[in-house]
């Protein structure tokens, strides 16, 4: 019933010695999440990177409507929203700064207001104008994540989401990923703990640790 | 254009992060002036000496200043994770790495352009020759900015980088110090610089031609 956008074929991953993965095949279609699992090591980071172009697999290939994403980086990239587990913040820059910069290297111009609205609903309002570095680690992943609010991607690569977020933060991130994906997003993650993505949209767990 | 904004917002950024955080850039530009400000004193209140030391003392100064910083341009975004943001934006990596490279030549060229006449009077260098001194280091600066940031993008994320990059890069640096010093000297020397102005002017015209690339290529190896 879905056409996969995002498909990867034959991949495989290897770090130093030790085979990570390999023949991985998957295929996401839009409004579908994959939710990454396995111990510490077993590869989740290793293959969001394959997967979001940074790192190239030591075989097979990612492609993105058809077509490998190596040939289309720009295209590709500009679908894709991808947060890491570094935070990607400059710790001298307020959150505002921060996340203006971020888009405006996009290729984006957004107005101050919108990332006012972007902040106040993820509940940083108060906390807009200080540096990054004063912020707690999960404010820091919350303003980031503001980011996906400003940025119109339809997939989203997520390492580790709800890391460092309260009870209600978790919550609120929930709330955007279902959100994201009723609107026929596609997601991939990982995480520490089971997300709770709802019964409506289709997903898929990996778990990586089996697989070598 | 998208891709000019793109440019502009690389640039206002890094200039940004450096008005938070003066120190750095201070210390390149106190780096420059101590050192040109010490040789006279070591050397000896001899103004021919001086005169005939100055411009290659002050390239040499300003070439050493210039690697001071050289190996944060790209070391600070790699450990916060904003290097792998900019690889990833839909605009084009080179135009990013372009308006981080200018970002450093106006923190860490420009200010030494600027600072040329102060310090060629201590070296009791004649006025069209502090003329033609700040010339070559506004044709050569950006230059050294330009090839070290190759230099700084292959090294970046290996151990002892800020060696590495001085190995790598001082030997591209000699062909800019001939030039740019020699300019002054057959200035001086009567035999005019235009040969010297026009082998800078075409080593900065290749160089802004392709060390943006050629830089964008190492970072995408070093983020592997």
């Amino acid at each position: 019933m879905h056409t996969p956008a995002l498909v990867s074929r034959n991949l495989s991953c290897i770090r130093g010695k030790q085979t990570l993965f390999q023949g991985l095949d998957l295929q996401l279609g839009s409004g579908q999440w994959l939710y990454l699992q396995g111990e510490n090591g077993a590869g989740k980071t290793s293959l969001l990177r394959i997967l979001a172009g940074l790192t190239l697999p030591a075989d097979g290939d990612v492609l993105w409507q058809g077509s490998p994403i190596s040939k289309q980086r720009s295209q590709y990239h500009q679908n894709l929203l991808y947060i890491g587990h570094n935070a990607g913040l400059k710790e001298d820059l307020t959150l505002t700064e921060n996340l203006q910069a971020l888009c405006r290297m996009d290729g984006l111009q957004i107005k101050d207001a919108d990332i006012r609205e972007a902040l106040t609903r993820m509940g940083l309002a108060k906390r807009q104008h200080l540096p990054a570095r004063v912020l707690s680690a999960g404010q820091k992943r919350r303003g980031l994540l503001a980011r996906a609010l400003l940025r119109p991607a339809k997939l989203w690569i997520l390492d580790e989401p709800f890391n460092a977020l309260d009870v209600n933060a978790i919550a609120d991130v929930q709330n955007l990923l279902k959100a994201h994906l009723t609107q026929a997003g596609m997601l991939v993650l990982t995480s520490h703990q089971t997300p709770d993505l709802g019964t409506d949209a289709h997903g898929f767990v990996l778990n990586l640790s089996g697989s070598h | 254009m998208p891709v000019l904004s793109a440019y502009f917002a690389a640039l206002h950024r890094d200039l940004l992060l450096v008005m938070r955080r003066k120190t750095e850039v201070l210390t390149a530009l106190f780096f420059f002036v101590i050192v040109t400000t010490l040789l006279p004193l070591g050397i000896g209140p001899e103004p021919d000496l001086l005169r005939k030391i100055a411009p290659g003392a002050m390239w040499i100064a300003a070439l050493l200043a210039t690697l001071l910083g050289l190996q944060r341009l790209f070391a600070a975004d790699y450990a916060d994770g904003t290097l792998e943001q900019m690889v990833l934006s839909p605009e084009p990596l080179s135009v990013l790495v372009a308006g981080k490279i200018t970002a450093h030549w106006l923190v860490c060229g420009l200010p030494l352009v600027l600072l040329a006449p102060v310090i060629g009077l201590q070296f009791d260098l004649p006025t069209d020759a502090i003329g033609i001194l700040m010339l070559t280091l506004l044709i050569g600066t950006p230059l050294l900015s330009l090839l070290g940031a190759i230099g700084a993008a292959l090294t970046l994320g290996a151990r002892g980088s800020a060696l590495l990059v001085s190995l790598l890069v001082l030997p591209l640096y000699i062909p800019t110090l001939i030039f740019g010093a020699g300019a002054v000297e057959s200035y001086i020397a009567g035999l005019g610089a235009m040969g010297h102005f026009s082998l800078l002017g075409a080593l900065l015209i290749l160089a802004a031609a392709f060390a943006p690339w050629a830089t964008t290529a190492a970072l995408r190896i070093s983020l592997e």
